[in-house]
């Protein structure tokens, strides 16, 4: 049937001839690619020395922010445990004393909060949930552990580092 | 037989076995770098200086792992499979013409294991049991996955030992002898009488055909069949783990070792080079021969990269395109190369003869 489009290719297959069949040239062909690619530039990044370099919107570890006088932004309102698809975040709120002020900017804050980060599969829902922008996937890759209970990060590793004054 | 003999020969062994492991334990990692250089990248590079200590690493963590025996499985075949193939793949190298005599003082040591009359019949011997060590471990697995790779291995394996035997009988026509001493002593230099001497130019179809089927025979890609993890979960060593797993493995190694001393033996002239007579007179009888036992070794190496930069160039074949190639090209390739030679010595003694009578 002819064609509307005049866009279909009729493949023709034709038989093999006898060079092609011999194999051989194809092979040496072959080799002589290969081979040429042993003189290539290598592709290796050689990742704990040198690392590749992300994109803008690369998610990464978490990081819980401070605000501009270093005190924790988290209010521990649960949002983005809430939004959390793998369930990977958890935390126990507590209440600020008199003379925390310093530290916490909210009157209520996290006195514990933990991201498993074997559940967490990095989508970034719990950063567009946070309404104290508290929380951003900011960081580097999460490194390599020998135990599952070593992947449970607390607000030590989660935190930012105080401001220098 | 005198002690000094025995103390020689003794010597000898263990040279060669030692030679053999190591270049076979740094084929492995030879492979990983040839493997990683063809696909743009480096290879394993952090164990020691460019990866050298890798091996080493791997043997270490081969001989750590938990050692399973299936509860099914025959206890003492399970373990005399990988026992026979890293045996058979061991004994190959005793009869390889390694370099010519040495003379140390009056002495005139052979650097030959042993030179028995039936050379090329006895590779071929040893190589054929090496099937054994595949089949036995696959059977005694109790599983019908290693099974059916043990099953290729041994119809793979027996297919193209055919067409091997064949292109060495042609071979044999134009040597006269079955001793690889022999052999290798009429290749000498380079080039004699308005032609090379080397066997490969002379027969370059039969060293064709005994190229595929060295490749056959040692379960190289493209005819690495036998372990195939998309049809066979992992081939005749799927139930295999810890050292017996590592010896399989390295039995490959070392059958590759084996084999390409034995194509550099029959076809390249062993530890024959361009200049051999000159470089003999200058340096003496013990420094001129190492030198062609390092030319041996560089052939040997040579063999040995080409097994890895075919078996990173090329897709592996169809089992059905595999028993094709075997049965329906190479043998009859392999009879076609013996006619050939048939003629080309009868007409060449004619010719010869006919000049004098002229």
């Amino acid at each position: 049937m002819e064609s509307l489009s005049n866009r279909k290719k009729v493949l023709e297959q034709k038989p093999l001839t006898f060079m092609e069949r011999m194999y051989l040239p194809a092979i040496l062909k072959g080799m002589a690619i290969t081979f040429m690619h042993m003189f290539k530039k290598k592709e290796t990044i050689f990742y704990p020395e040198v690392q590749r370099e992300f994109s803008e919107n690369w998610r990464g570890m978490h990081s819980l922010k401070r605000d501009e006088q270093g005190r924790e932004r988290c209010t521990a309102c649960g949002l983005c445990a809430l939004s959390c698809p793998a369930e990977a975040i958890t935390m126990i709120s507590a209440e600020r004393k008199k003379g925390e002020e310093h530290l916490y900017r909210e009157e209520k804050y996290a006195a514990v909060y933990e991201i498993n980060m074997l559940r967490c599969i990095f989508c970034g829902l719990c950063e567009e949930a946070c309404p104290k922008e508290a929380i951003y996937l900011d960081g580097p890759i999460v490194p390599a552990d020998y135990l599952r209970k070593d992947f449970i990060y607390g607000k030590d590793k989660l935190v930012e580092a105080p401001l220098q004054s | 037989m005198e002690l000094s003999l025995v103390i020689e020969k003794f010597i000898l062994i263990t040279g060669i076995f030692a030679v053999s492991l190591v270049v076979a334990m740094y084929s492995t990692l030879a492979e990983r770098k040839v493997a990683g250089y063809l696909q743009d990248r480096v290879g394993p590079n952090r164990a020691g200086w460019g990866g050298i200590f890798q091996p080493l690493a791997d043997g270490i963590k081969m001989f750590l792992k938990e050692e399973i025996i299936p509860a099914q499985a025959s206890k003492f075949l399970f373990i005399a499979g990988p026992s026979l193939a890293i045996l058979t793949a061991c004994i190959g190298s005793a009869v390889i013409p390694w370099g010519s005599n040495i003379r140390i003082g009056d002495r005139v040591v052979d650097l030959q294991v042993t030179d028995i009359n039936v050379g090329i019949l006895y590779i071929f011997g040893v190589v054929s049991l090496g099937v054994y060590g595949i089949m036995i471990g696959g059977w005694a697995s109790n599983n019908k996955f290693s099974l059916m790779g043990a099953i290729r291995a041994a119809s793979q394996n027996i297919s193209y030992e055919i067409a091997m035997g064949l292109s060495i009988i042609a071979f044999l026509m134009v040597t006269g002898s079955l001793s690889l001493r022999t052999i290798t002593e009429q290749q000498h230099g380079f080039w004699a009488n308005g032609w090379f001497t080397w066997y490969a130019f002379q027969q370059p179809l039969g060293f064709l055909i005994f190229l595929v089927c060295a490749f056959a025979e040692t379960n190289r890609t493209p005819f690495d069949l036998p372990e195939c993890e998309t049809e066979l979960v992992g081939g005749y060593h799927t139930e295999y783990s810890s050292m017996k797993l590592g010896f399989y493995l390295f039995a490959e190694y070392i059958n590759m070792f084996v084999s390409s001393a034995v194509m550099a033996t029959l076809y390249f002239g062993g530890y024959n080079y361009p200049g051999m007579d000159w470089v003999n007179a200058t340096l003496g009888p013990l420094w001129g021969p190492l030198i062609g036992v390092a030319v041996l070794l560089l052939k040997i190496f040579f063999f040995i990269f080409f097994f890895m930069w075919v078996r990173w160039t090329i897709p592996r074949f169809r089992y059905d395109q595999l028993m094709n190639l075997g049965w329906k090209v190479l043998i009859p390739l392999a009879i076609a190369n013996i006619v050939l030679t048939g003629v080309w010595i009868t007409a060449k003694h004619t010719l010869e003869n006919s000049v004098s009578i002229f």
